[in-house]
């Protein structure tokens, strides 16, 4: 890296680091979701992906009915649109269990399949009802646009805004199942259903509504992503894959693996693309995730429940 | 006599039904189809080398890969470059800054043949790349994750990752590979021209042959101790662990045989379609397999190539009639098929099969010769399921 | 999954629950019998007062937002030439059938179009891994296709006419405008990891190094769909390029936008050409992401002469109001007329004299939303190049317009 100022290497270790976070907490406010429901639940929910996109659409059809109606309001309507997100995915999260994921709590590659099957009427529902182009909402111009640090540094504001949701969604997540009297019915339930039953605790609702917040927080990563990336009909299926590694990599029932697994993906992804080609970076980060896991196949940090 | 049946047919409705699927691929949908709707069948077929290697993987071993996409694609590319290192010899390809190399290396400015294509010069060699080199790489993988008692939905996840990983890599080395477009324009095998209608109806039987020599394959595979093993297992691998078995190799060796399967279809795919793309290794065609076997149930092997069948007909004439109606279909299929009937056409045949059998009766008995009554056991393949 | 226990219970809830979900599967085998009866004329479908075209776009998959609008403009000019009497006095029927983002089955959709309906032209295919697949089959059918996509060049074939432009057409003139209107010296290129951007991308180095005497500092690729273009935006700002060439395309298209804007990264700071953006991307990308930074194509909408006019309203009359029109929309709409033109001349609708007619080099339209177009012998349109600059409203400026540029499909010296 001849010929650069140290000021300009220094401004780009930042804004490089700041890429890596960005990242970060894209794949992280995806992934928690997913951990909550594969790791509490053990269900592999493959339309996570469609959840997610529910609250993109959400989004952009809130966007739209406010330009037209009250163009006043048009400045705020962004975090309105984020909890009618969550509660819209929440809500058809909720329904998808109902109807299809209770009756096979019993075979996880099932799931897989009947989620998947999911997924493909969901990605046809919006194409037939958003239409088949990309769609995106008019965002308030607050949310656009960069911080100028300094001269070379430029912090883009949805960067910070998406991070600022995952941090807060995160430590939601932790109060709800670790300080909460729910929470600790679902590490009931996922530690052993049949004594959690015995005891009381109604598993079948606990585990209605931990699938429901599983998608109602992939909603919010769609209302969010609406800042960073495009929304079409099947926008959900670019996240999916990395998504599941994540969870995978950091230990399927830790919600603190969630985390540092997403962070070192993030961190190995954004870096090896400042040095090579995106799709060798995509490869090796990949192929490296492969590799360990076939050494550690628990992830990194294993659960302590005997399956 | 009974001998050979039960080894190679499982009993006697395995016998028929056997003799029914090939009398519908190799006599009826010839003679009643014209020439292209053949071609597409024949296509068609290919998918179910795919979805019988899942009936092994899945059906019978409790594993289900979302890879396998990997393997037929391995085989069908292994395939696509011999030939299209006929296709391009110095006459065909005079034009380009350097003749005698496939065309879309020399637009990537590769001067001459990669290291790695050399051998597909011989179609011995092609031949056995297509068997050999998947089988490997599934050797590989399994001996990596198996060992370590990987299984269930990590298996899953992982081999979809892995294909993820090879579509990236075929799309991003398109100088080596082709890239997005895949390798295209495949006309001759060694000097025969292979997109004549008699070539594509040969293919067409020798592809029904192959499939239907792989089911009795694997029927026989699956009738030995070894089928026992899988199936024994799937229900409780820590049992046959303890019983001494090293569960492991086994799962290591259908493992290989699926992938090698899944190679031959992808190997029959290239000469009957003319190319090959990466849109056959990824994510989605992986998981359609899935539902080819599923709905055919998912513990059939004949069920699987009706399922494949079945699935690829309907994809054709709803995307001809109603295109918007199709995905509806196949996402309401696959669920469906989850939900409320786990052995899928095999299943409902043996479910409600027997209303229709049994208007046939009179026929049986007419063609009885004294002693039928080796009504097998159950003519189910389930086992405890 | 206890089956058996069931079986000995009579119909019960189960049973019907089951028989339901099997519905779905007797539905396919009825439409499936409605396939046995292949139309069988011999030679082209082509009656006293009818002719028989095909329309061969993706209707569903992943393609289907970008092959809409140019499945829609060939429909326009069909119903246009018809209602102008027709063709040697034939009204046009048309078969449409869906490619769905599936390359084999463009192939297989293009034969049974040949073989079975017997068409007599095909006007479809978008991207070009569905042109190559379909190829070989126009090939050995001996069919006609009209192919509406600007695309990457290094093909000809005697059974396809490019209606759009090939990488020459678009990028040699962009990138001169940029060198003399803007001073641009260096460059960095950044595309979508495929063909076509990869051979643009080729063509363009070779023309900045050797032609324009300018300096690429930086080539990138990403994997399809990528939407992560942090690590990138850095190199850029590192690099501070005079110009970002660009063309991603996809879903990738509307994040990178995103991301260089909120980087800080906009057109009062950047100067931004890409080859990858039409108004159809502008809707997903949004107008306030672009505004000023530039493409180049050779159609706008916002397009000011007559025939373009005429075109606009008569497109947002049968498509609706809200309907954009993007570089290859335009393009489509070409197809029919072209096809028209060739088979007057030739005075048959036999696909050897159409396309012997077509190779003589003097089929034009004067008609043309674009202005004039001329097809030239290697089956390629003489068209000008166009450098727009985008405005928030989702519409170009036209800032630019080239003399008319023959089409050159190996490029000597860029290959």
């Amino acid at each position: 890296m001849g010929g650069y100022s140290y000021d300009e290497l220094g401004a780009i270790f930042a804004m490089q680091g700041f890429a890596g976070i960005s990242l970060f907490s894209v794949l992280l406010l995806m992934a928690l979701g997913l951990a909550i429901i594969f790791g509490q639940m053990g269900v592999i929910n493959m339309a996570h992906g469609e959840f997610m996109a529910a609250g993109a659409y959400t989004t952009y059809l809130i966007s739209s009915l406010t330009e037209t109606y009250i163009p006043a309001f048009m400045p705020y309507y962004f975090v309105f649109s984020i909890v009618a997100a969550f509660l819209v995915a929440g809500i058809l999260g909720y329904l998808a269990e109902f109807v299809l994921i209770r009756h096979l709590y019993k075979r996880p590659l099932d799931t897989l399949l009947a989620t998947w099957g999911l997924s493909l009427i969901m990605q046809q529902s919006y194409r037939s009802i958003f239409g088949a182009r990309e769609v995106s909402p008019t965002l308030p111009d607050w949310l656009m646009g960069a911080y100028p640090a300094t001269d070379m540094i430029d912090i883009p504001i949805n960067g910070m805004f998406v991070l600022g949701l995952t941090i807060f969604t995160t430590l939601a997540v932790f109060y709800l199942m670790f300080k909460s009297s729910w929470g600790l019915r679902v590490r009931a339930t996922t530690q052993n259903r049949l004594m959690a039953g015995a005891v009381g605790i109604n598993t079948k609702k606990v585990d209605r509504y931990t699938f429901a917040l599983g998608c109602g927080i992939a909603g919010m990563a769609g209302a969010a992503f609406t800042t960073i990336a495009s929304t079409g009909p099947t926008t959900g299926t670019l996240y999916i894959v990395d998504t599941f590694m994540v969870v995978v990599f950091g230990g399927a029932a830790s919600l603190f693996g969630t985390i540092a697994s997403a962070f070192s993906i993030a961190q190995a992804q954004s870096i090896l693309e400042f040095f090579i080609s995106g799709s060798m970076a995509k490869v090796f980060t990949l192929l490296t995730l492969v590799i360990i896991l076939m050494f550690k196949p628990e992830g990194l940090f294993a659960s302590k429940v005997r399956r | 006599m009974s001998f050979v049946y039960e080894k190679l047919f499982g009993d006697k409705k395995g016998m028929v039904g056997f003799c029914i699927l090939a009398a519908l691929i190799l006599v009826v949908f010839p003679l009643f189809l014209d020439s292209f709707r053949l071609n597409l069948v024949g296509k068609y077929l290919t998918y179910a080398f795919a979805a019988v290697s899942l009936v092994l993987l899945w059906g019978y071993g409790g594993t289900l890969s979302l890879g396998q996409g990997i393997f037929f694609g391995i085989g069908g590319y292994a395939m696509a470059m011999f030939l299209k290192l006929e296709a391009s010899s110095p006459e065909n390809t005079a034009i380009q800054s350097t003749p005698g190399i496939p065309d879309f290396m020399d637009w990537n400015q590769l001067t001459e043949l990669p290291m790695f294509w050399m051998p597909f010069n011989s179609f011995t060699f092609t031949i056995i790349a297509v068997l050999v080199v998947p089988t490997i790489f599934a050797y590989i993988i399994g001996a990596a994750m198996f060992k370590r008692r990987v299984g269930g939905v990590y298996f899953a996840i992982i081999t979809q990752v892995i294909s993820v990983i090879l579509t990236v890599l075929i799309v991003g080395q398109q100088g080596l590979t082709g890239g997005i477009n895949g390798i295209t324009d495949l006309r001759t095998l060694n000097g025969w021209d292979i997109t004549s209608d008699s070539a594509k109806n040969l293919f067409y039987f020798i592809n029904c042959f192959l499939l239907l020599g792989v089911i009795i394959a694997s029927r026989f595979i699956l009738t030995s101790k070894f089928g026992r093993l899988l199936l024994a297992m799937r229900d409780k691998e820590d049992r046959v662990r303890f019983s001494g078995y090293d569960v492991a190799n086994f799962k290591i060796f259908i493992f290989c045989f699926a992938a090698m399967i899944s190679a031959i279809g992808g190997a029959m795919f290239t000469l009957q379609v003319g190319f090959m793309s990466p849109s056959f290794v990824g994510i989605v065609p992986s998981i359609e397999m899935v539902i080819f076997a599923a709905i055919g149930g998912r513990m059939s092997l004949i069920g699987a190539v009706y399922g494949t069948l079945l699935i690829n007909f309907g994809k054709t004439a709803f995307s001809e009639s109603f295109p918007e109606l199709w995905l509806f279909l196949m996402g309401g299929l696959f669920i469906a098929v989850v939900m409320f009937f786990p052995n899928g056409l095999a299943g409902l045949w043996e479910d409600y099969g027997h209303h229709i059998t049994k208007r046939f009766a009179f026929l049986k008995r007419f063609f009885a010769k004294g002693k039928i009554e080796s009504t097998s056991v159950d003519g189910k393949l389930e086992g405890a399921n | 999954m206890s089956d058996k226990s069931d079986n000995q219970r009579s119909w019960g809830r189960r049973k019907v629950v089951r028989a339901l979900g099997a519905l779905p599967l007797g539905i396919i085998l009825a439409s499936q019998l409605s396939w046995a009866a292949p139309a069988t004329t011999t030679g082209q479908a082509v009656t006293d007062d009818t002719v028989t075209v095909g329309i061969l776009h993706s209707l569903t998959g992943t393609m289907a937002i970008s092959e809409t609008g140019a499945q829609e403009a060939e429909k326009l000019a069909i119903k246009q030439i018809n209602e102008s009497g027709g063709i040697l006095g034939r009204q046009i029927k048309i078969i449409q059938e869906d490619g769905a983002s599936d390359w084999p089955t463009f192939a297989e959709k293009s034969r049974k179009l040949l073989v079975n309906d017997k068409v007599a032209a095909v006007f479809g295919c978008w991207t070009s891994a569905s042109r190559k697949a379909a190829l070989p089959v126009f090939e050995k059918e001996n069919g006609l296709l009209y192919y509406p996509t600007f695309y990457e060049g290094l093909e000809q074939s005697k059974n396809v006419i490019y209606t759009g432009q090939e990488a020459t057409q678009q990028i040699l003139d962009g990138l001169n405008w940029v060198a003399k209107e803007k001073g641009a010296k260096t460059f960095y290129l950044i595309g979508s990891d495929y063909i076509w951007p990869r051979t643009s991308m080729k063509i363009a180095r070779k023309h900045i190094e050797n032609v324009l005497g300018g300096k690429v500092v930086g080539e990138e690729y990403k994997p399809l769909g990528d939407t992560q273009f942090g690590s990138v935006i850095n190199k850029i700002r590192l690099k501070k390029p005079d110009v970002i060439y660009a063309a991603v395309v996809g879903g990738s298209n509307v994040a990178w936008f995103k991301q260089l804007k909120a980087a800080g990264i906009t057109s009062k700071k950047q100067t931004l050409l890409t080859i990858s953006v039409t108004e159809d991307e502008v809707l997903g990308i949004g107008g306030e992401n672009l505004e000023g930074f530039y493409s180049i194509m050779k159609y706008f909408q916002s397009q000011d002469n007559p025939n373009n006019v005429a075109f606009v309203k008569a497109f947002k009359e049968m498509w609706g109001e809200d309907s954009v029109i993007g570089d290859v929309t335009q393009a489509a709409y070409l197809g029919p007329w072209l096809w028209k033109a060739a088979v007057e001349k030739a005075g048959t609708f036999d696909v050897d004299a159409v396309v012997k007619a077509s190779e003589e080099g003097d089929i034009e339209l004067t008609t043309a939303p674009e202005g004039y177009v001329k097809l030239h012998p290697n089956h390629h349109l003489w068209s000008k190049a166009r450098v727009g600059m985008w405005k928030k409203d989702g519409q170009a400026e036209v800032v630019y317009t080239s003399e008319l540029i023959e089409p050159d499909p190996f490029p000597e010296g860029y290959q």
